[in-house]
């Protein structure tokens, strides 16, 4: 059976992809100008490869394809960057008291009301300062998961980490959260 | 596989936040559960975290009414670096 055979038309690409590449990549790294370098730099990778386009797979799927590598290679940047920006943890890390609350990091009890609360637009603004606040590597598992709800195991996949790793940083993303949530709103 | 029952915070509150996404396994549960009965710090962390959960959800339904788009001028910018490029490749 033939296949169907894709060809490039490069001249089109920003009037035809430009935007879904776009939300694709926001809905990832949930930051604009980056999202907009991501997309430019994916179109010039495949302006560079465009010899190598074999036509099995529609352009905007080869295209997309391109776009989830650069993904990668973003994350696997800040997640090698050591130090900076580390969450400050809630949990002793070493010595008797490991893995227990450090003392002045221990959840404290919220007033009652809080419940009536989630549509409170002052309160999704503090959520959003917040979740400025988490450091990157944290910040884009945590979205993914939590705002994109993306599955798991996908997100593993496109950023190349472990379940495990996965859950090492939704967990410090989530303690940190509260912390930042508790401190700046609840607390007063 | 020798389970352990007993856990820390830190691994009781990650189980916490795992199953935030119905994604605890039931030993998980009930490994979380035994550590709530004597530590009430985690309890007040796994309720706080619960009404947390719905506030990310909300949060993440009104993400998704959004969609954006590159303006026309942008657009216009990246058309104009890609003729150059395709220039440059020639």
């Amino acid at each position: 059976m033939l296949e169907q055979q894709h060809s490039l038309h490069p001249d089109l690409w920003i009037d035809k992809y430009a935007d879904y590449l776009f939300n694709y990549a926001i809905a990832r790294v949930n930051n604009y100008d980056l999202a907009k370098d991501l997309v430019q730099e994916t179109f010039f990778a495949g302006l560079k490869s465009a010899k190598n386009f074999e036509g099995k797979a529609s352009e905007k799927t080869w295209l997309v394809s391109i776009l989830k590598r650069k993904v990668i290679d973003h994350y696997r940047k800040i997640n090698s960057i050591k130090g900076q920006a580390e969450v400050r943890m809630n949990f002793y890390e070493d010595g008797e008291n490991e893995g227990s609350w450090i003392e002045e990091r221990v959840p404290q009890n919220w007033n009652n009301d809080t419940e009536k609360a989630i549509e409170n637009e002052e309160l999704k603004n503090q959520l959003d300062v917040c979740l400025e606040k988490l450091p990157e590597k944290y910040g884009i598992v945590f979205r993914m998961k939590t705002i994109q709800e993306f599955e798991t195991e996908e997100i593993c996949k496109e950023l190349d980490i472990t379940a495990s790793n996965l859950w090492v940083m939704i967990h410090r993303a989530r303690t940190q959260l509260r912390k930042c949530m508790e401190d700046h709103w609840f607390k007063k | 596989m020798a389970h352990k029952f007993f856990i820390s915070c830190d691994e009781a509150t990650t189980i916490c936040d795992k199953s935030q996404y119905k994604e605890a396994s039931y030993f998980e549960i009930i490994q979380l559960k035994l550590h709530f009965i004597f530590c009430k710090v985690c309890a007040i962390y796994s309720k706080q975290n619960n009404f947390l959960s719905k506030l990310y959800k909300s949060k993440a339904s009104d993400r998704k009414k959004h969609s954006f788009c590159i303006s026309t001028e942008e657009k216009q910018a990246l058309k104009e670096s890609l003729e150059q490029a395709k220039k440059e490749l020639l």
